[in-house]
């Protein structure tokens, strides 16, 4: 089975529909990236992967579990799906270490010395060791959002979903954070990501989804979406953002 | 005749003054305790004790502390229980100290982002541990200032306890008045240790602040 699958998801706010019945599959390793217009769902999508959100219809399933199903703890799933937002949200009362234990000690009940030795191999991973003691409003963008992902890494994630981690930084800092996802990549993380980094999109995906109007308009490898789009709606979109 | 105001008369000022201050941490420690359960209700709790909570907020915030006072003092009389200018002076002002510390408090929560509780909750952190190590310490912060600062309108408001015969501070002063007759010096007197007791808070109150503020900007 795949390690998320999402059948026929239909989600509203209210009076408005946001997805219209989604359907995706991402295998373990693959490097999903969703692109699309403001407003067609993408973050909504994501958020309803971690059950952020809850859908009015449709099935999610995350590493063997079905994520909208009332009776599934949420508590235990979301420590194996990572998730990082475009806003950071690191605890501005802690450090950096503090930061990246805090989950693995008291959600893991994972011992002190363990969970010190891993802030230090995540922080390794993002470039980030010599800030371990720091605050994160005495950190840039860039480096706080490197942070978010250690925190987030810290927990051994199956999967990470990544809401535009790069659109709140300034254009000097965006390298280093997408050097970060191009190593996981490597290392064969698995990730869902939303991205407006097209040349990213396209160099790193294993899968290309376009969603507009809350639907999975047209998806599939990189190359071919970035140069041979089928539906006008996706030909549009790709003129207005290359 | 009239006594001159010496020593003994400053004396008996500085007994009053005891009691102020005795006043005023009995209204603070147990203003603290119902602050906190109706700062949670107000938060977390469901509908129905959130309305209850929230009407006995504005009760107090809508009437004058006096009249309060005086509803107890008389109030508890009316229904057979005896009770002392002490009990009814201790439960008013306790009730009183309880809504507005509880609303401080329900306002310094709610303050954290909701994106705090989210990114928490991502990680797997329960409700409690939520509270704990990510809300409540930031919530603290922003608290103190405020909440040193009511703690001077406290000491202020314990003088209206001698409205109701309670010897503290200000009914200290009166009766030091009455024996010397020397309204315009006592009452100075008393100003100035009302003051000597305000002040320093008032400074620690606004120092925290702007240490706050500090880091929260830099
Ligand atoms: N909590 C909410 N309450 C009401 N409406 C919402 C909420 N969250 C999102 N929406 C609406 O749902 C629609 C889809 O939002 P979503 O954030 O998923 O879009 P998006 O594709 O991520 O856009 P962007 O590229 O701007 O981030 C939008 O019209 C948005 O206004
Ligand atoms: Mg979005």
């Amino acid at each position: 089975m795949s390690l998320i699958r999402i059948e026929n998801v239909h989600k509203s706010f209210g009076d408005l529909a946001v997805l219209n019945g989604v359907s995706l599959d991402i295998e373990e390793g693959e490097i999903v990236t969703i692109i699309g217009r403001s407003g067609s769902g993408k973050s909504t999508l994501l958020r309803c992967i971690n059950g952020l959100e809850k859908v009015q219809s449709g099935e999610i399933w995350a590493d063997g579990v079905q994520v909208n199903d009332p009776a599934t703890n949420l508590r235990l799933l979301r420590q194996r799906l990572g998730i990082v937002f475009q806003s950071y949200n690191l605890f501005p009362h802690l450090t950096v270490e503090r930061n990246i234990t805090l989950a693995p000690q008291v959600v893991q009940k994972r011992a002190a010395a363990d969970v010190r030795q891993v802030a230090v191999d995540v922080l390794r991973q993002v470039g980030l060791e010599s800030k371990i003691d720091a605050y994160p409003i005495q950190l840039s963008g860039g480096q706080q959002q490197r942070v978010a992902i250690a925190r987030s890494l810290a927990m051994a994630p199956k999967v990470m979903l990544l809401d535009e981690i790069t659109s709140a930084l300034d254009p000097e800092l965006i390298g280093d954070v997408l050097k970060v996802l191009e190593d996981l990549a490597r290392q064969g993380m698995t990730m869902v990501l939303v991205t407006h980094e097209m040349g990213f999109a396209r160099r790193v995906s294993s899968q290309v989804v376009f969603m507009h109007e809350g639907r999975v308009w047209e998806s599939g490898p990189p190359d071919r979406i970035f140069t041979k789009p089928e539906t006008p709606e996706l030909a549009t979109f790709i003129q207005s953002v290359l | 005749m009239f006594r001159d105001f010496g020593v003994d008369e400053v004396g008996l000022l500085l007994k009053g003054a005891q009691w102020t201050v005795l006043l005023s941490f009995i209204a603070f420690i147990g203003g603290s305790i119902v602050g906190l359960v109706v700062a949670a209700v107000r938060v977390v709790g469901p509908r129905s004790l959130n309305a209850l909570a929230t009407g006995y907020i504005q009760a107090v915030q809508g009437t004058p502390l006096l009249g309060q006072m005086f509803l107890f003092f008389f109030g508890f009389s009316i229904m057979g229980l005896e009770v002392s200018a002490w009990v009814a002076v201790s439960v008013s002002l306790i009730l009183f100290s309880g809504a507005f510390l509880g609303d401080i408090w329900r306002g310094c929560i709610q303050a954290i982002p909701q994106t705090q509780w989210e990114a928490s909750s991502c990680l797997g952190l329960g409700f409690f541990q939520q509270m704990r190590y990510v809300i409540l310490p930031q919530a603290l912060r922003i608290a103190i200032p405020p909440t040193v600062g009511f703690f001077v309108q406290i000491i202020k408001n314990t003088s209206l306890a001698a409205v109701v015969g309670f010897v503290e501070l200000l009914r200290a002063g009166q009766m030091v008045t009455a024996a010397t007759f020397k309204p315009f010096t006592v009452y100075l007197a008393v100003a100035l240790i009302y003051f000597a007791l305000c002040y320093p808070l008032s400074l620690w109150s606004r120092h925290l602040e702007r240490k706050l503020n500090v880091a929260h900007s830099h």
